[in-house]
């Protein structure tokens, strides 16, 4: 800038000098220098632009560097939060806009420590591990933009994940202190468990205006359908314990409940079950001799005997997720983990990225009132299924539950999926399976039609230089009926193709008749299976036992009533 | 003019350098004034703009395992006390199956529905009578009402626009009065119109107390989920059964049609829902793109005529309709009045992908249809963006979009009775939650009212889905055997039968349902086989028992046999190889055919050689165990009666059932055309095909049926399956179906 100013101050001094003509010109030019400098000046102290630079300053950082936000009491607070917000009232799309990758871009705020008046923070644990993982998952994918001007959508680094730790009306005002908030548009909040004692509401309480809620454990009544998204709560355990995929098939157990803090109404229910049906059912407990901590998350007792948790899970065949204060509850995550199909009892539910996971595939959803008939219920279901949904079970902890990235990406997959519903992904993507996706067999053309004959069909024929047998060829096809339209393809370069309607002979002809029964030739084309497959990855074709002949084909019958009387006589 | 030139390089170094400048030196002075303004530093909060990144060091779990167990153990309000208060406090627009529904009216007897007699002086509009008939003659009908789990009322809600000719006055009067309305709990009221000029509103007009709405054109704001069900805009001349077909006959590829998009409809100047039609003339280009409204209609509409209407009324009368939608690619359904719009539904029938411009409309059937696969869903604040949009799309999407709208308008929409029976499914799949169907059941073909999951939950016991699942059809089948003559003698044809169908290598057990009036013979009686050997005496002996879903069918796959056929079991086994690559149909020996007879303007039937057929009948034939299930649930009882009272047709309506499901031809294996000993009519027993009045019983079968079905679902076949080397010249010995070819 401040070379390009010397320029400037040098210039008009040496235009007098000049002829008329020249001076114009200069002055014109001049003139665009100086609306090009003016213009860089605007762009600085627009705002956007201080925001958009690129990262430049520490890498190795910690929460405690991050700036300190005193919130005056007087701070305004946010809505309350509309029931009816839906993508087309509360969200603004052109904010997103058309884009040919038809993704939207996500912008982060950076993080800052909210305190009160009195320096008290606004969250006791601050930002948690969850959520920074889960913000540093969103930064790395593609999803993320630095440049909050081309942002569709705000992910706050206010951790509201848990409720418990949350000071409400102070979150609520940090929130609408972003720079960006506009009354909530476009943000987005991630919450896993929301509500308090004593009525442990199901979407987080802190009043947020128009931000969509990504929360574990909506209910059917505060879950803003298309609107919000559902999501699992995260299990700890996920990244602490691995458990190997074990083949789906008949295990040990046929129901386990493994969860600690089950109403008594429930657990007597359940203990009545286990009367009923006795070595089917394990039912687990806390250890009352194990001290308090993290080694007792991982143990479950019966009757004095100790076992290892999550591992027992993968010894049965459907694990029991009852609700407890919550709806939503991180033991969904464990049972899925280890392959145990869940029976879900928790009415009003929504159940975690429902809007896209079909979990009748993968689950069992059994209305509180019937837990005493769960056992009934579940005998029913054929074993085949059962299996299939053991790996289905898998498979969604695999791809959406199993870590904080999972849950975040999915979340935001999701929107995106609204946004450019044309461009979202199928049902298919979303549920199947790798080994169902390699296997199964899509057909472009699935819809069984009939088509008429009048469009009749289009001959293509290739020839190299059989010029004999290619007019015996079109000779033969043309007398068919429905013959539309005949392509040759004439696949030599160095023969022009005969022209109209004159005869060739062609000497060599006889002699590459006996081209298919070469043996090379053979070779080659088993070598090209071969290598087809091996690119495949599979072998595609299969094998019938049959051919399709018309009906009277062969039959003791008058040639003349036939449709196809002369099929065989090639 | 060397100076001259001197400047001319000095300016353009400098204007270079600004440019430079503008592009990416930024920083240079921000870095300087940056820690001086502290606004800026809120605006930005911690570093400007900095880029997020993972933040090292100590952090706390969200939540400590002590934390939830201490949350979980508060002794919170029991579970029952906290069920009893949901249904007290969400009830009117609030209100879910858990809170305004009694699932216990639907244990006992299963889910039945309840039509209330139609009162004296009541007129009912053509469109609700359709409803109610639909329902009457389903399956869920029930006239007890001590029976019922869900309730319909007998008075007209259709048309709730005051201003309507159909409009019920005092609806409100007359159903309070009614001794069942319970306060309108376990009630479905169907509404097509509500609220009236000029606002629209999606009031009824009377409170539905706690009843659900199937409902058009509702918005998302109103629709309560999981318990309203949203069905489409339908006219009054909606066929009630049957249904006319989709118009795609044949896939195009490339997929693009002449026009890319159209649309031809009314304008509204003023008043709700104006706007969306009013703006379409921008994306409009008269040659792809050809959006064309009119502003002639209503009464008075040179009163608010506007600058472009006479544009646009010249233009709009140069466009045939009907042309244009079956030559257009996609089809724009903007919202009218209301939100949904006759356009959606023959958009649907007509293979034009629609292109939803209908902000807030819950689609028809939201709950369980993924429009994406059939639609374009886009957004009214998106106008200008629609045409580009459509544009981008993939001629591969095109042709899935294409052949889904199809699919989904012959699966719920073609006729009043689909869209009723597809609204009881839903409700029904809510109320038995564990038997319910999966999104893959109602998205795919045959769709949902075909795929019952009351015979199974798991996709696999379908015949419609080894593809989808990349698995192969079961490789075993289980033979069953009518047999309605009492066994005389050890070489009646019967026990060559079983013999022969007992070798075959794919046979798991065979099955002898005993119909005939004489005990069952003793155990020994029957000739030793290496496969299990059951026999079962039919139900009551009626002639349907023999598509029972009998438990003791082991495998999926069942080879229906008649007593006196004659197979060899090269024969059975290569019909079951067969089967196995075409697993939803019907494959068989006998086959027949159906003709349309237009002198006596019915359909008539044949068992001569023709060049085609349409049925092959179950004397011999081989399908999946689940058409036994759909036979006997999905078709009603009247036919079941009838081909019982007749002794004949069960097979001609199991060729009707399983064409109408998949829509396709049974398969015939071979030459063989005979397949009966008995069929010349020498026999001295009592054959029913020695009857002459079985072949006129047969015509009138068919008839029925197809009036029952409302249309007439066989399809004609010109093909039949033959080992591959079949009658070619070739040594025997190279063969492998050898026995085929000596017959």
């Amino acid at each position: 800038m401040y070379t390009s100013g010397k320029y400037s101050s040098r210039g008009p001094a040496l235009i007098p000098r000049m002829k008329t003509k020249h001076r114009i010109y200069y002055i014109t030019l001049f003139s665009v220098v100086l609306l090009g400098l003016i213009a860089t000046g605007m762009f600085q102290f627009w705002p956007h632009s201080i925001e958009s630079t690129a990262d430049w300053t520490l890498d190795k950082r910690s929460v405690h560097d991050a700036p300190l936000i005193r919130l005056p009491v007087s701070s305004p607070i946010p809505e309350r939060g509309d029931l009816s917000c839906r993508m087309h009232t509360c969200f603004d799309v052109y904010r997103c806009g058309y884009n040919p990758k038809n993704r939207i871009k996500v912008y982060i705020y950076p993080l800052q420590r909210f305190v009160d008046e009195l320096g008290v923070p606004i969250s006791s644990t601050g930002l948690s591990r969850e959520y920074n993982d889960l913000l540093s998952a969103i930064s790395d994918s593609d999803f993320y933009t630095d440049d909050v001007t081309r942002a569709c959508l705000f992910i706050p680094s206010i951790d509201v994940l848990n409720q418990n730790s949350l000071r409400i009306r102070e979150t609520a005002q940090a929130l609408a202190m972003l720079p960006r908030w506009d009354k909530g548009m476009n943000h987005l909040l991630f919450n896993m468990l929301p509500g308090g004692p004593p009525d442990y509401n199901t979407a987080l309480d802190v009043p947020r205006d128009r931000a969509l809620l990504a929360g574990g454990g909506f209910s059917t009544w505060t879950y803003r359908q298309g609107y919000d998204v559902s999501i699992p709560v995260y299990s700890p355990l996920s990244a602490d314990v691995d458990l190997p995929e074990r083949q789906p098939g008949p295990r040990r157990y046929f129901i386990l409940s493994s969860q600690t803090a089950i109403h008594r109404e429930y657990r007597a229910e359940l203990e009545r079950l286990k009367e009923e049906n006795g070595e089917a059912l394990l039912l687990l407990d806390k250890c009352s001799n194990l001290s308090q901590g993290a080694a007792s998350a991982r143990k479950r007792c019966y009757k004095g005997q100790v076992y290892d948790y999550p591992q027992i899970l993968q010894e049965s065949s459907f694990c029991v997720v009852l609700r407890g204060a919550r709806l939503g509850q991180a033991a969904l995550s464990d049972v899925l983990q280890a392959g145990c199909v869940p029976v879900i009892l928790a009415d009003s539910y929504i159940l975690p990225f429902s809007e896209v996971l079909d979990w009748k595939r993968a689950s069992v959803v059994i209305p509180e009132e019937k837990l005493s008939e769960m056992y009934t219920i579940l005998k029913s279901i054929p074993h085949r299924q059962v299996e299939e949904m053991q790996r289905q079970a898998r498979w969604f902890w695999e791809a959406y539950f199993s870590s904080m990235k999972a849950i975040g990406l999915t979340t935001l997959q999701i929107i995106n999926d609204r946004i450019y519903p044309y461009a979202a992904r199928t049902y298919e993507q979303w549920n199947n399976p790798p080994v169902v996706k390699w296997s199964s067999v899509n057909s472009p053309l699935f819809l069984p039609l009939i088509p008429p004959r009048a469009p009749g069909f289009t001959a293509v024929v290739l020839t190299y230089d059989r010029v004999e047998s290619l007019f015996r060829v079109i000779t033969e096809i043309s007398k068919v009926p429905s013959l539309a339209k005949l392509l040759v393809v004439w696949n030599n370069q160095n023969k022009s193709p005969p022209e109209g309607e004159k005869k060739f002979k062609c000497p060599e002809c006889t002699a590459i008749d006996g081209l298919s029964l070469d043996q090379t030739h053979m070779v080659e084309r088993s070598e090209c299976i071969n290598k087809f497959a091996s690119v495949f990855g599979t072998m595609p074709l299969k094998v019938v036992e049959h051919r399709a002949d018309p009906v009277l084909y062969k039959d003791d019958f008058p040639e003349k009533l036939k449709s196809f009387p002369n099929i065989g006589s090639l | 003019m060397q100076a001259k030139k001197r400047y001319l390089i000095l300016f353009s170094t400098g204007a270079c350098l600004i440019l430079l400048f503008c592009l990416g030196g930024i920083q240079v002075p921000l870095s300087r004034r940056g820690p001086g303004r502290p606004h800026d530093r809120r605006l930005s909060g911690y570093g400007p703009g900095a880029r997020w990144r993972h933040l090292s060091g100590y952090l706390q779990p969200f939540s400590s395992w002590e934390q939830d167990r201490s949350d979980d153990l508060t002794e919170h309000i029991s579970p029952r006390q906290k069920r009893d208060a949901n249904s007290g406090l969400y009830t009117g627009k609030r209100c879910r199956m858990e809170s305004c529904f009694d699932f216990s009216l639907c244990e006992r007897n299963g889910f039945k529905v309840y039509v209330y007699p139609q009162q004296k002086g009541e007129k009912l509009s053509e469109s609700y009578q359709n409803i109610l008939s639909s329902i009457e003659g389903s399956r869920f009908y029930t006239s007890d009402p001590g029976q019922a789990c869900l309730f319909v009322l007998s008075l007209d809600t259709l048309d709730r626009d005051q201003l309507s000719p159909q409009y019920v006055h005092n609806l409100k009067a007359k159903i309070q009065n009614l001794p069942l309305w319970n306060g309108g709990k376990n009630h479905i009221i169907f509404n097509l119109y509500s609220g009236t000029w000029p606002d629209y509103t999606e009031d009824l007009g009377f409170d539905i107390g706690l009843a659900m709405l199937a409902k058009a054109s509702i918005s998302t704001e109103n629709f309560r989920p999981d318990f309203d069900v949203s069905i489409p805009l339908f006219s009054k001349d909606h066929p009630r059964t049957g249904g006319e077909k989709g118009y795609l006959k044949y896939n195009t590829i490339p997929p693009y049609r002449k026009y890319m998009l159209v649309f031809k409809g009314k304008r509204y100047l003023t008043g709700i829902g104006s706007d969306t039609r009013n703006a379409l003339y921008h994306i409009h280009n008269s040659e792809d793109v050809v959006l064309l409204t009119t502003c002639k209609h209503g009464k008075d509409w040179q009163k608010h005529k506007d600058a472009r209407c006479d544009k646009d009324n010249a233009e709009y009368d140069k466009y045939d309709y009907r042309e244009m939608l079956y030559n257009s690619t996609f089809c724009l359904v903007p919202r009218g009045r209301r939100l949904g719009s006759f356009r959606f539904l023959e958009a649907l029938q007509a293979a034009c992908v629609p292109v939803m411009l209908s902000n807030g409309w819950e689609l028809p059937f939201s709950e369980i249809i993924d429009w994406n696969r059939a639609a374009v869903i886009g957004d009214e604040r998106l106008l200008l963006q629609i045409p580009s949009t459509v544009r981008s799309i993939h001629q591969d999407k095109i042709l899935s979009l294409r052949q889904q709208t199809q699919l989904l308008w012959e699966a719920y929409f073609n006729s009043v009775e689909k869209i009723v029976l597809t609204t009881l499914e839903i409700i029904q799949d809510r109320v038995l939650l564990h038997t319910s169907r999966s999104n893959l059941m109602w998205n795919s073909l045959p769709g949902g009212l075909f795929t019952l999951p009351q015979y199974s939950t798991s996709l696999r016991d379908f015949p419609f889905y080894y593809a989808k699942l990349g698995i192969k059809p079961p490789s075993k089948f289980t033979a069953i055997i009518h047999v309605v003559t009492p066994l005389v003698s050890q070489s009646q044809p019967v026990m060559k039968l079983l013999v022969a169908v007992a070798k075959s290598q794919y046979c798991a057990q065979v099955i002898v349902l005993w119909n005939c009036e004489k005990p069952l013979p003793a155990k020994h009686r029957w000739p030793a086989t290496s496969v299990p050997v059951t026999v079962i005496e039919g139900e009551s002996k009626v002639i349907s028992s023999r598509f029972l879903p009998y438990n003791t069918i082991p495998t999926d796959a069942v080879f229906s046999l008649d007593e006196d056929t004659v197979l060899s079991t090269t024969e059975v086994d290569f019909a079951f190889t067969v089967w196995q690559s075409f697993p939803d149909r019907i494959v068989g020996y006998p086959a027949r055919s159906h003709f349309w007879d237009s002198n006596k303007e019915r359909w008539g039937y044949t068992s001569k050689w023709t060049n085609d057929y349409s049925m092959v009948l179950t004397g011999a034939a081989i399908y999946h165990k689940y058409y036994h299930y759909l036979y006997t649930t999905y078709l009603p009882a009247s036919l079941k009666i009838m081909v019982d009272q007749m002794s004949n047709c069960e097979d001609i309506l199991m060729n009707f059932l399983v064409s109408l499901v998949t829509k396709l031809p049974p398969i015939k294996v071979t030459q063989k055309k005979q397949y009966k000993e008995t069929m010349m009519g020498q026999s001295s027993r009592a054959s029913r095909w020695a009857d002459p009045d079985h072949f006129a019983q047969r015509q009138t079968c068919m008839n029925k049926f197809a009036n029952w079905f409302g249309t007439m679902p066989l399809i004609h076949s010109q093909m039949r399956l033959d080992p591959v080397l079949f009658k070619d010249q070739v040594s025997i010995l190279r063969k492998k179906y050898r026995d085929i070819e000596r017959l």
